[in-house]
């Protein structure tokens, strides 16, 4: 898989539900159309809120991985309607 | 004239009824009662308001009886947990109701909630509170209760609305999520 560059990283290590997603929520806010959020979370709900919170707003999960217990999700913001 | 077959009537149909669902406003909007004020059930209206947030919902908390604790100034002194009658509370060692019913029970419990929340990195009531607010929830509190319990406006938190049942209910139908916690 091609590297994804990100314009936007949010480190939501250590945080517990809801957190991670209101963190990836307030940057993904400031974000412009088509900006790739990199979202970094340990707790393992985000394995499901991550794709949840981006599916629900019209985002794109471009790729969820683990790396040594850190989850790494890349979000691409839904370009505008 | 073009020949429209079946399948593509089929599709068009279900692409403007996708349509239509993601015009719904009731699909992005949550009406949430928040009824109960000890520190355990703080949180799960809260951590749905701001989830609900997250996901693009319009959320309104609306607080009434002893939820209004959670939007008091005091809440960290106001919220407690209370062992007795609450077998489901995780204990180092199991506790009969009658030893959970001495005096300082209360308070040791509390802060064992606390403790246990805080090495977890749970956040706390007040940063949820922060947080919901941050994501523009709206934090409703019941008029009728507030006055029933002798409360003022000062005594919650900034930016706390008031509102009765009703205004509560015309809201709420037009939400398909409506949860009483």
């Amino acid at each position: 898989m091609p590297d994804i560059i990100e314009d936007q990283l949010v480190d939501a290590r250590d945080l517990m539900c809801p957190m991670p997603v209101m963190a990836a929520n307030r940057a993904m806010r400031r974000l412009q159309p088509n900006q790739i959020l990199k979202v970094l979370a340990t707790d393992r709900g985000s394995l499901s809120d991550i794709p949840a919170w981006a599916d629900a707003n019209g985002d794109e999960l471009l790729s969820s991985s683990e790396d040594g217990g850190v989850y790494v999700f890349y979000v691409r913001k839904a370009s505008e309607e | 004239m073009t020949h429209v077959s079946e399948d593509d009537v089929r599709r068009i149909v279900r692409e403007e009824i996708e349509r239509a669902f993601r015009r719904d406003p009731a699909a992005r909007t949550a009406a949430i009662i928040a009824s109960k004020g000890t520190l355990d059930w703080a949180y799960p209206p809260l951590i749905l308001a701001n989830a609900a947030a997250a996901v693009g919902m319009d959320v309104s908390v609306f607080f009434t009886f002893y939820g209004l604790n959670i939007i008091h100034r005091d809440a960290d002194r106001k919220l407690k947990i209370d062992p007795v009658g609450n077998p489901a509370m995780p204990m180092p060692v199991p506790i009969p109701d009658i030893v959970s019913a001495l005096p300082g029970m209360v308070p040791m419990a509390t802060a064992m909630m606390r403790s246990k929340f805080a090495k977890k990195n749970v956040a706390t009531v007040g940063e949820l509170l922060r947080s919901a607010q941050e994501a523009e929830v709206r934090l409703v509190a019941c008029q009728m209760t507030v006055d029933v319990f002798g409360y003022t406006a000062g005594d919650f938190i900034d930016g706390v609305e008031f509102g009765g049942a009703a205004a509560f209910m015309a809201g709420a139908r037009k939400a398909h999520v409506t949860l009483f916690i």
